[in-house]
Protein backbone atom coordinates (compact mmCIF):
# COMPACT_ATOMS: atom_id res chain seq x y z
CA UNK A 1 0.00 0.00 0.00
CA UNK A 2 2.81 2.32 0.91
CA UNK A 3 5.00 1.78 -2.13
CA UNK A 4 2.37 2.46 -4.81
CA UNK A 5 1.22 5.58 -2.97
CA UNK A 6 4.79 6.83 -2.83
CA UNK A 7 5.17 6.08 -6.53
CA UNK A 8 2.22 8.31 -7.34
CA UNK A 9 3.29 10.96 -4.85
CA UNK A 10 6.69 11.28 -6.51
CA UNK A 11 5.02 12.08 -9.82
CA UNK A 12 3.20 14.99 -8.27
CA UNK A 13 6.03 17.55 -8.69
CA UNK A 14 6.35 17.10 -12.46
CA UNK A 15 2.60 16.99 -12.97
CA UNK A 16 2.08 20.13 -10.91
CA UNK A 17 4.89 21.86 -12.80
CA UNK A 18 3.47 20.99 -16.21
CA UNK A 19 0.01 22.06 -15.10
CA UNK A 20 1.26 25.45 -13.95
CA UNK A 21 3.16 25.88 -17.21
CA UNK A 22 0.03 25.18 -19.23
CA UNK A 23 -1.83 27.79 -17.15
CA UNK A 24 0.94 30.35 -17.63
CA UNK A 25 1.59 30.45 -13.89
CA UNK A 26 5.33 30.11 -14.08
CA UNK A 27 6.00 33.81 -14.56
CA UNK A 28 7.74 35.64 -17.36
CA UNK A 29 10.53 33.09 -17.75
CA UNK A 30 8.82 29.70 -17.44
CA UNK A 31 11.68 27.70 -18.95
CA UNK A 32 14.12 28.95 -16.33
CA UNK A 33 11.50 28.22 -13.66
CA UNK A 34 11.01 24.65 -14.91
CA UNK A 35 14.71 23.84 -15.13
CA UNK A 36 15.21 25.27 -11.66
CA UNK A 37 12.33 23.35 -10.11
CA UNK A 38 13.22 20.03 -11.73
CA UNK A 39 16.75 20.39 -10.37
CA UNK A 40 15.42 21.18 -6.91
CA UNK A 41 13.24 18.06 -6.90
CA UNK A 42 16.16 15.90 -8.01
CA UNK A 43 18.16 17.30 -5.10
CA UNK A 44 15.30 16.84 -2.65
CA UNK A 45 14.81 13.24 -3.70
CA UNK A 46 18.53 12.66 -3.37
CA UNK A 47 18.39 13.94 0.19
CA UNK A 48 15.30 11.81 0.88
CA UNK A 49 17.13 8.76 -0.44
CA UNK A 50 20.06 9.57 1.81
CA UNK A 51 17.76 9.91 4.81
CA UNK A 52 16.44 6.34 4.52
CA UNK A 53 19.41 4.67 6.20
CA UNK A 54 19.66 7.08 9.19
CA UNK A 55 15.88 6.88 9.79
CA UNK A 56 15.99 3.11 9.48
CA UNK A 57 18.72 2.89 12.04
CA UNK A 58 17.36 5.48 14.41
CA UNK A 59 13.81 4.20 14.42
CA UNK A 60 14.68 0.59 13.63
CA UNK A 61 12.19 0.90 10.76
CA UNK A 62 13.87 -1.56 8.44
CA UNK A 63 11.00 -1.81 5.99
CA UNK A 64 11.95 1.64 4.79
CA UNK A 65 14.79 0.17 2.75
CA UNK A 66 12.19 -1.05 0.28
CA UNK A 67 11.44 2.48 -0.83
CA UNK A 68 15.04 3.58 -1.09
CA UNK A 69 15.45 2.35 -4.64
CA UNK A 70 12.26 4.06 -5.76
CA UNK A 71 13.36 7.33 -4.23
CA UNK A 72 16.78 6.99 -5.84
CA UNK A 73 15.34 6.25 -9.25
CA UNK A 74 12.94 9.15 -8.94
CA UNK A 75 15.93 11.35 -8.13
CA UNK A 76 17.43 10.13 -11.39
CA UNK A 77 14.12 10.71 -13.17
CA UNK A 78 14.01 14.36 -12.16
CA UNK A 79 17.72 14.77 -12.87
CA UNK A 80 17.19 13.43 -16.39
CA UNK A 81 14.31 15.86 -16.95
CA UNK A 82 16.38 18.72 -15.53
CA UNK A 83 19.26 17.89 -17.89
CA UNK A 84 17.04 17.33 -20.94
CA UNK A 85 15.20 20.61 -20.39
CA UNK A 86 18.56 22.38 -20.10
CA UNK A 87 20.03 20.71 -23.21
CA UNK A 88 16.88 21.24 -25.27
CA UNK A 89 15.15 24.44 -24.12
CA UNK A 90 18.16 26.31 -22.83
CA UNK A 91 20.82 25.23 -25.31
CA UNK A 92 18.79 23.99 -28.30
CA UNK A 93 21.02 20.89 -28.37
CA UNK A 94 23.89 23.02 -29.65
CA UNK A 95 26.88 20.80 -28.98
CA UNK A 96 29.55 23.51 -29.05
CA UNK A 97 27.52 25.78 -26.73
CA UNK A 98 26.98 22.89 -24.34
CA UNK A 99 30.65 21.95 -24.47
CA UNK A 100 31.62 25.54 -23.71
CA UNK A 101 29.23 25.64 -20.80
CA UNK A 102 30.59 22.41 -19.31
CA UNK A 103 34.20 23.40 -19.72
CA UNK A 104 34.06 27.09 -18.80
CA UNK A 105 31.28 27.35 -16.21
CA UNK A 106 32.22 25.69 -12.93
CA UNK A 107 28.65 25.21 -11.78
CA UNK A 108 27.78 23.35 -14.97
CA UNK A 109 30.97 21.30 -14.79
CA UNK A 110 30.00 19.95 -11.36
CA UNK A 111 26.37 19.57 -12.40
CA UNK A 112 27.35 17.55 -15.45
CA UNK A 113 29.72 15.42 -13.39
CA UNK A 114 27.06 14.85 -10.77
CA UNK A 115 24.62 13.65 -13.43
CA UNK A 116 27.13 11.40 -15.15
CA UNK A 117 27.91 9.72 -11.82
CA UNK A 118 24.19 9.07 -11.25
CA UNK A 119 23.95 6.98 -14.41
CA UNK A 120 25.82 3.86 -13.23
CA UNK A 121 23.81 4.01 -10.01
CA UNK A 122 20.55 4.04 -11.97
CA UNK A 123 21.70 1.25 -14.27
CA UNK A 124 22.74 -1.00 -11.38
CA UNK A 125 19.62 -0.40 -9.32
CA UNK A 126 17.81 -3.65 -10.18
CA UNK A 127 17.86 -6.84 -8.06
CA UNK A 128 19.53 -8.67 -10.92
CA UNK A 129 22.37 -6.14 -11.02
CA UNK A 130 22.85 -6.41 -7.26
CA UNK A 131 23.16 -10.17 -7.66
CA UNK A 132 25.53 -9.91 -10.60
CA UNK A 133 27.77 -7.40 -8.89
CA UNK A 134 27.67 -8.94 -5.48
CA UNK A 135 26.55 -7.03 -2.42
CA UNK A 136 29.94 -5.73 -1.43
CA UNK A 137 30.86 -4.26 -4.82
CA UNK A 138 27.36 -2.90 -5.28
CA UNK A 139 27.54 -1.09 -1.95
CA UNK A 140 30.95 0.33 -2.87
CA UNK A 141 29.66 1.69 -6.17
CA UNK A 142 26.56 3.16 -4.58
CA UNK A 143 28.62 5.03 -2.01
CA UNK A 144 29.16 7.40 -4.95
CA UNK A 145 25.87 8.93 -3.87
CA UNK A 146 27.79 10.85 -1.18
CA UNK A 147 29.99 12.48 -3.80
CA UNK A 148 26.96 13.05 -6.04
CA UNK A 149 25.22 14.79 -3.14
CA UNK A 150 28.17 17.10 -2.57
CA UNK A 151 28.55 17.91 -6.27
CA UNK A 152 24.82 18.62 -6.59
CA UNK A 153 24.80 21.02 -3.66
CA UNK A 154 27.89 22.71 -5.08
CA UNK A 155 26.13 22.95 -8.45
CA UNK A 156 23.20 24.73 -6.79
CA UNK A 157 25.47 26.92 -4.68
CA UNK A 158 27.55 28.16 -7.58
CA UNK A 159 24.48 28.69 -9.71
CA UNK A 160 23.01 31.21 -7.27
CA UNK A 161 23.65 34.36 -9.19
CA UNK A 162 24.72 36.84 -6.61
CA UNK A 163 25.97 36.56 -3.06
CA UNK A 164 22.64 37.47 -1.59
CA UNK A 165 20.80 34.44 -3.03
CA UNK A 166 22.55 31.75 -1.02
CA UNK A 167 19.81 31.21 1.56
CA UNK A 168 18.35 28.20 -0.27
CA UNK A 169 21.66 26.53 -1.17
CA UNK A 170 22.69 26.94 2.46
CA UNK A 171 19.66 24.93 3.59
CA UNK A 172 20.47 22.07 1.26
CA UNK A 173 24.14 22.16 2.21
CA UNK A 174 23.26 21.87 5.87
CA UNK A 175 20.76 19.07 5.21
CA UNK A 176 23.37 17.15 3.25
CA UNK A 177 26.02 17.73 5.87
CA UNK A 178 23.71 16.38 8.56
CA UNK A 179 22.79 13.32 6.47
CA UNK A 180 26.44 12.54 5.80
CA UNK A 181 27.72 13.25 9.28
CA UNK A 182 25.01 11.20 10.94
CA UNK A 183 26.28 8.11 9.15
CA UNK A 184 29.53 8.05 11.01
CA UNK A 185 28.35 7.33 14.56
CA UNK A 186 25.27 5.43 13.31
CA UNK A 187 27.31 3.09 11.15
CA UNK A 188 29.53 2.18 14.06
CA UNK A 189 26.47 1.64 16.24
CA UNK A 190 24.80 -0.49 13.60
CA UNK A 191 27.83 -2.65 13.08
CA UNK A 192 28.06 -3.20 16.82
CA UNK A 193 24.41 -4.19 17.18
CA UNK A 194 24.30 -6.36 14.08
CA UNK A 195 27.54 -8.18 14.79
CA UNK A 196 26.75 -11.83 15.44
CA UNK B 1 -35.89 115.33 -32.79
CA UNK B 2 -32.20 114.81 -32.79
CA UNK B 3 -31.27 111.20 -33.50
CA UNK B 4 -27.62 110.63 -33.30
CA UNK B 5 -26.41 108.37 -36.05
CA UNK B 6 -22.93 107.03 -36.47
CA UNK B 7 -21.20 108.31 -39.54
CA UNK B 8 -18.29 105.86 -39.29
CA UNK B 9 -19.86 102.90 -41.01
CA UNK B 10 -20.24 102.84 -44.75
CA UNK B 11 -22.04 100.58 -47.16
CA UNK B 12 -19.00 98.45 -47.77
CA UNK B 13 -18.91 97.47 -44.10
CA UNK B 14 -22.25 95.72 -44.37
CA UNK B 15 -22.00 91.96 -44.03
CA UNK B 16 -22.87 90.30 -47.33
CA UNK B 17 -26.28 88.66 -47.08
CA UNK B 18 -25.05 85.14 -47.90
CA UNK B 19 -22.57 85.15 -45.09
CA UNK B 20 -25.09 86.74 -42.71
CA UNK B 21 -27.59 83.98 -43.40
CA UNK B 22 -24.95 81.29 -42.74
CA UNK B 23 -23.39 83.02 -39.76
CA UNK B 24 -24.14 80.20 -37.37
CA UNK B 25 -22.44 77.64 -39.58
CA UNK B 26 -19.36 79.85 -39.94
CA UNK B 27 -19.18 80.29 -36.21
CA UNK B 28 -19.39 76.55 -35.68
CA UNK B 29 -16.71 75.96 -38.32
CA UNK B 30 -14.44 78.49 -36.65
CA UNK B 31 -14.84 76.93 -33.25
CA UNK B 32 -14.28 73.45 -34.66
CA UNK B 33 -11.13 74.54 -36.47
CA UNK B 34 -9.66 76.22 -33.40
CA UNK B 35 -10.57 73.29 -31.17
CA UNK B 36 -8.99 70.76 -33.48
CA UNK B 37 -5.79 72.79 -33.54
CA UNK B 38 -5.71 73.38 -29.81
CA UNK B 39 -7.09 70.05 -28.54
CA UNK B 40 -3.98 67.95 -29.12
CA UNK B 41 -1.92 70.65 -27.43
CA UNK B 42 -4.35 70.88 -24.53
CA UNK B 43 -4.54 67.09 -24.27
CA UNK B 44 -0.78 66.84 -24.46
CA UNK B 45 -0.37 69.43 -21.75
CA UNK B 46 -2.82 67.64 -19.51
CA UNK B 47 -1.59 64.16 -20.39
CA UNK B 48 1.91 64.25 -21.82
CA UNK B 49 2.54 60.53 -21.46
CA UNK B 50 -0.52 59.35 -23.31
CA UNK B 51 0.17 61.74 -26.17
CA UNK B 52 3.79 60.89 -26.79
CA UNK B 53 4.86 60.98 -30.41
CA UNK B 54 6.39 58.07 -32.25
CA UNK B 55 10.16 58.01 -32.63
CA UNK B 56 12.23 56.87 -35.61
CA UNK B 57 14.61 55.30 -33.10
CA UNK B 58 12.01 52.62 -32.29
CA UNK B 59 12.40 49.03 -33.35
CA UNK B 60 9.48 47.24 -34.96
CA UNK B 61 10.10 43.96 -33.18
CA UNK B 62 7.31 42.26 -31.27
CA UNK B 63 6.61 43.89 -27.91
CA UNK B 64 7.03 41.98 -24.68
CA UNK B 65 3.59 41.69 -23.01
CA UNK B 66 2.90 44.36 -20.40
CA UNK B 67 2.36 41.89 -17.56
CA UNK B 68 5.79 40.36 -18.17
CA UNK B 69 7.39 43.81 -18.32
CA UNK B 70 5.81 44.73 -14.99
CA UNK B 71 6.23 41.42 -13.14
CA UNK B 72 9.78 40.29 -14.03
CA UNK B 73 12.14 42.91 -12.67
CA UNK B 74 15.55 43.22 -11.08
CA UNK B 75 15.12 46.01 -8.54
CA UNK B 76 16.91 44.83 -5.41
CA UNK B 77 15.64 47.84 -3.44
CA UNK B 78 12.38 45.87 -3.26
CA UNK B 79 13.83 42.37 -2.87
CA UNK B 80 16.13 40.10 -4.83
CA UNK B 81 13.62 37.85 -6.54
CA UNK B 82 12.24 38.85 -9.92
CA UNK B 83 8.71 38.87 -8.56
CA UNK B 84 9.56 40.99 -5.50
CA UNK B 85 9.42 44.46 -7.08
CA UNK B 86 5.88 44.00 -8.39
CA UNK B 87 4.82 42.92 -4.90
CA UNK B 88 6.68 45.48 -2.79
CA UNK B 89 7.28 48.56 -4.93
CA UNK B 90 3.97 50.19 -4.10
CA UNK B 91 5.44 51.50 -0.84
CA UNK B 92 7.66 54.01 -2.65
CA UNK B 93 6.15 57.49 -2.78
CA UNK B 94 6.88 58.90 -6.22
CA UNK B 95 5.22 62.32 -6.02
CA UNK B 96 6.46 64.90 -5.41
CA UNK B 97 9.85 64.12 -6.96
CA UNK B 98 12.78 66.27 -7.89
CA UNK B 99 16.08 65.53 -9.59
CA UNK B 100 19.17 67.32 -8.41
CA UNK B 101 21.54 68.26 -11.23
CA UNK B 102 24.96 69.12 -9.82
CA UNK B 103 28.69 69.03 -10.41
CA UNK B 104 30.46 70.35 -13.48
CA UNK B 105 27.54 72.35 -14.86
CA UNK B 106 27.10 76.08 -15.29
CA UNK B 107 23.62 76.11 -13.80
CA UNK B 108 23.28 73.45 -11.12
CA UNK B 109 19.85 73.09 -9.59
CA UNK B 110 16.79 71.01 -9.02
CA UNK B 111 14.05 70.17 -11.43
CA UNK B 112 10.68 68.72 -10.50
CA UNK B 113 8.84 65.97 -12.35
CA UNK B 114 6.12 68.49 -13.17
CA UNK B 115 8.63 70.74 -14.89
CA UNK B 116 10.21 67.82 -16.68
CA UNK B 117 6.87 66.72 -18.09
CA UNK B 118 6.10 70.30 -19.10
CA UNK B 119 9.39 71.23 -20.72
CA UNK B 120 10.53 68.13 -22.55
CA UNK B 121 8.30 66.76 -25.33
CA UNK B 122 7.83 63.06 -24.89
CA UNK B 123 8.34 60.32 -27.45
CA UNK B 124 7.51 56.65 -27.52
CA UNK B 125 10.74 54.72 -28.02
CA UNK B 126 10.46 50.97 -28.50
CA UNK B 127 13.83 49.65 -27.35
CA UNK B 128 15.35 46.25 -26.77
CA UNK B 129 16.58 45.76 -23.21
CA UNK B 130 19.15 43.03 -22.57
CA UNK B 131 19.81 41.94 -19.01
CA UNK B 132 23.31 40.75 -18.16
CA UNK B 133 21.71 37.56 -16.82
CA UNK B 134 20.78 36.48 -20.36
CA UNK B 135 17.18 37.49 -20.93
CA UNK B 136 15.75 40.37 -22.90
CA UNK B 137 12.59 42.30 -23.62
CA UNK B 138 11.21 44.78 -26.13
CA UNK B 139 9.61 47.67 -24.28
CA UNK B 140 7.71 50.74 -25.53
CA UNK B 141 9.24 53.38 -23.28
CA UNK B 142 7.91 56.94 -23.06
CA UNK B 143 10.55 59.59 -22.54
CA UNK B 144 13.02 62.02 -24.01
CA UNK B 145 16.74 62.09 -24.72
CA UNK B 146 18.92 62.66 -21.66
CA UNK B 147 20.94 65.10 -23.77
CA UNK B 148 18.02 67.57 -23.74
CA UNK B 149 18.01 67.69 -19.96
CA UNK B 150 21.79 67.92 -19.67
CA UNK B 151 21.98 70.72 -22.23
CA UNK B 152 19.59 72.79 -20.15
CA UNK B 153 22.02 72.68 -17.24
CA UNK B 154 25.03 73.37 -19.45
CA UNK B 155 27.84 70.93 -18.61
CA UNK B 156 31.24 72.66 -18.62
CA UNK B 157 34.50 71.47 -20.14
CA UNK B 158 35.45 69.45 -17.06
CA UNK B 159 32.34 67.29 -17.39
CA UNK B 160 33.76 64.04 -18.74
CA UNK B 161 31.33 61.62 -17.11
CA UNK B 162 27.78 61.61 -15.82
CA UNK B 163 27.02 59.94 -12.50
CA UNK B 164 23.49 58.86 -11.57
CA UNK B 165 22.20 58.13 -8.10
CA UNK B 166 19.01 56.33 -7.19
CA UNK B 167 16.64 57.10 -4.33
CA UNK B 168 17.69 56.16 -0.79
CA UNK B 169 14.64 55.53 1.40
CA UNK B 170 14.92 52.34 3.46
CA UNK B 171 11.65 53.16 5.20
CA UNK B 172 9.87 52.91 1.83
CA UNK B 173 11.93 50.18 0.17
CA UNK B 174 12.03 46.80 1.88
CA UNK B 175 15.18 45.59 0.14
CA UNK B 176 17.08 48.66 1.30
CA UNK B 177 15.86 48.07 4.83
CA UNK B 178 17.11 44.47 4.65
CA UNK B 179 20.43 45.68 3.19
CA UNK B 180 20.47 43.05 0.44
CA UNK B 181 22.91 45.20 -1.56
CA UNK B 182 24.90 48.38 -1.08
CA UNK B 183 22.52 51.30 -1.55
CA UNK B 184 21.83 53.86 -2.92
CA UNK B 185 22.33 52.38 -6.37
CA UNK B 186 24.79 54.33 -8.51
CA UNK B 187 25.58 54.24 -12.21
CA UNK B 188 27.56 56.25 -14.70
CA UNK B 189 28.11 57.01 -18.35
CA UNK B 190 30.83 58.71 -20.32
CA UNK B 191 29.67 62.17 -21.44
CA UNK B 192 29.41 61.15 -25.11
CA UNK B 193 27.39 58.08 -24.17
CA UNK B 194 25.09 60.30 -22.11
CA UNK B 195 24.69 62.77 -24.99
CA UNK B 196 23.92 60.06 -27.55
CA UNK B 197 20.35 60.47 -28.85
CA UNK B 198 19.53 56.87 -27.92
CA UNK B 199 20.12 57.50 -24.22
CA UNK B 200 16.66 57.94 -22.82
CA UNK B 201 15.17 59.37 -19.66
CA UNK B 202 11.93 57.44 -19.37
CA UNK B 203 8.80 58.47 -17.47
CA UNK B 204 6.37 55.91 -18.81
CA UNK B 205 5.80 52.72 -20.72
CA UNK B 206 2.97 51.27 -22.80
CA UNK B 207 1.39 54.72 -22.91
CA UNK B 208 1.07 54.94 -19.13
CA UNK B 209 3.03 56.36 -16.24
CA UNK B 210 6.06 54.28 -15.27
CA UNK B 211 5.01 51.62 -12.73
CA UNK B 212 6.99 51.69 -9.48
CA UNK B 213 8.63 48.34 -10.15
CA UNK B 214 9.97 49.68 -13.46
CA UNK B 215 11.74 52.63 -11.87
CA UNK B 216 9.12 55.33 -11.25
CA UNK B 217 8.93 58.20 -11.63
CA UNK B 218 11.97 58.58 -13.89
CA UNK B 219 14.70 56.22 -14.99
CA UNK B 220 17.47 55.85 -17.53
CA UNK B 221 17.34 53.52 -20.52
CA UNK B 222 20.65 52.83 -22.27
CA UNK B 223 19.61 50.12 -24.73
CA UNK B 224 23.06 49.12 -26.00
CA UNK B 225 24.31 48.27 -22.53
CA UNK B 226 23.34 45.55 -20.09
CA UNK B 227 20.14 46.40 -18.24
CA UNK B 228 21.72 47.12 -14.86
CA UNK B 229 23.15 50.34 -16.32
CA UNK B 230 19.61 51.62 -16.89
CA UNK B 231 19.30 53.01 -13.38
CA UNK B 232 15.86 53.45 -11.89
CA UNK B 233 14.16 56.06 -9.69
CA UNK B 234 16.83 58.72 -10.25
CA UNK B 235 17.27 61.50 -7.71
CA UNK B 236 20.71 62.90 -8.61
CA UNK B 237 22.55 63.51 -11.85
CA UNK B 238 26.10 64.66 -11.28
CA UNK B 239 28.55 65.77 -13.96
CA UNK B 240 32.05 64.73 -12.96
CA UNK B 241 35.60 64.75 -14.23
CA UNK B 242 36.69 61.28 -13.15
CA UNK B 243 35.05 58.00 -14.11
CA UNK B 244 32.59 57.23 -11.31
CA UNK B 245 32.48 53.84 -9.62
CA UNK B 246 29.19 52.03 -10.28
CA UNK B 247 27.36 49.83 -7.77
CA UNK B 248 27.96 46.56 -9.62
CA UNK B 249 31.62 47.45 -10.18
CA UNK B 250 31.93 47.85 -6.45
CA UNK B 251 30.06 44.61 -5.69
CA UNK B 252 31.79 42.29 -8.18
CA UNK B 253 34.54 44.16 -10.07
CA UNK B 254 35.78 41.14 -12.03
CA UNK B 255 32.28 40.49 -13.37
CA UNK B 256 30.81 43.94 -13.99
CA UNK B 257 32.68 46.78 -15.62
CA UNK B 258 31.97 50.44 -16.24
CA UNK B 259 31.06 50.14 -19.90
CA UNK B 260 29.08 46.85 -19.84
CA UNK B 261 28.21 47.09 -23.51
CA UNK B 262 26.14 44.19 -24.77
CA UNK B 263 28.79 42.02 -26.42
CA UNK B 264 28.31 38.37 -27.43
CA UNK B 265 32.08 38.02 -27.84
CA UNK B 266 32.89 38.80 -24.23
CA UNK B 267 31.51 36.25 -21.80
CA UNK B 268 30.55 36.95 -18.24
CA UNK B 269 32.98 35.01 -16.02
CA UNK B 270 30.17 32.65 -15.00
CA UNK B 271 28.12 32.35 -18.18
CA UNK B 272 28.19 32.89 -21.91
CA UNK B 273 26.73 36.06 -23.43
CA UNK B 274 26.30 34.59 -26.89
CA UNK B 275 22.61 33.91 -26.50
CA UNK B 276 19.63 35.38 -24.72
CA UNK B 277 16.10 34.37 -23.89
CA UNK B 278 13.62 36.89 -25.27
CA UNK B 279 10.91 36.78 -22.64
CA UNK B 280 7.84 35.16 -24.18
CA UNK B 281 9.86 33.11 -26.67
CA UNK B 282 10.51 29.42 -26.33
CA UNK B 283 14.04 29.05 -27.64
CA UNK B 284 17.00 31.31 -27.08
CA UNK B 285 18.18 33.70 -29.74
CA UNK B 286 21.61 35.05 -30.67
CA UNK B 287 22.72 38.15 -28.81
CA UNK B 288 23.65 41.06 -31.05
CA UNK B 289 26.67 43.31 -30.66
CA UNK B 290 25.62 46.47 -28.82
CA UNK B 291 22.18 44.84 -28.57
CA UNK B 292 21.64 45.63 -32.25
CA UNK B 293 22.44 49.34 -31.90
CA UNK B 294 25.85 49.12 -33.59
CA UNK B 295 25.02 51.80 -36.16
CA UNK B 296 24.23 54.37 -33.53
CA UNK B 297 26.94 53.67 -30.96
CA UNK B 298 29.87 51.65 -32.37
CA UNK B 299 31.79 54.84 -33.15
CA UNK B 300 31.87 55.73 -29.45
CA UNK B 301 34.22 52.82 -28.88
CA UNK B 302 36.65 53.12 -31.79
CA UNK B 303 40.07 51.96 -30.73
CA UNK B 304 38.87 50.55 -27.43
CA UNK B 305 39.50 46.98 -26.38
CA UNK B 306 36.00 46.00 -25.25
CA UNK B 307 37.33 42.83 -23.66
CA UNK B 308 39.47 44.95 -21.35
CA UNK B 309 36.88 47.67 -20.96
CA UNK B 310 34.00 45.32 -20.27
Amino acid sequence: MFKPSLFVLCLFPILWLLWRESMGQLGANPIEAMIRELGLWALRLLLLTLSVTPIRQLLQWHALVRVRRMLGLYCFFYAVLHVIFYLWLDQSFDVSDIFNDIVKRPFITVGFLSFVLLIPLAITSSNRMIQRMGGKQWRQLHRLVYLIGMLSVLHFWWMAESKSRLAEPWLYAIALAVLLAIRIPLTRLFLKTSAR
Amino acid sequence: MLIKTSTELSDSAVTPEAIYLQRRQFLQLGIAATASLLAPKLFAAANPIASATKSPLSTNEELTPLDSVTSYNNFYEFGIEKTDPAQHAHTLVTTPWTINIEGEVEKPGMISMDDILKNFPLEERIYRLRCVEGWSMVIPWIGFSLSSLLKQFKPNSRAKYVQFISVDRPEQMIGQKQKVFEFPYQEGLRIDEAMNPLTLLSVGLYGKVLPNQNGAPIRLVVPWKYGFKSIKSIVTIRLVEKQPLTSWQKALPNEYGFYSNVNPEVDHPRWSQKKERRIGEFFKRKTLMFNGYTDQVASLYNGMDLRKDY
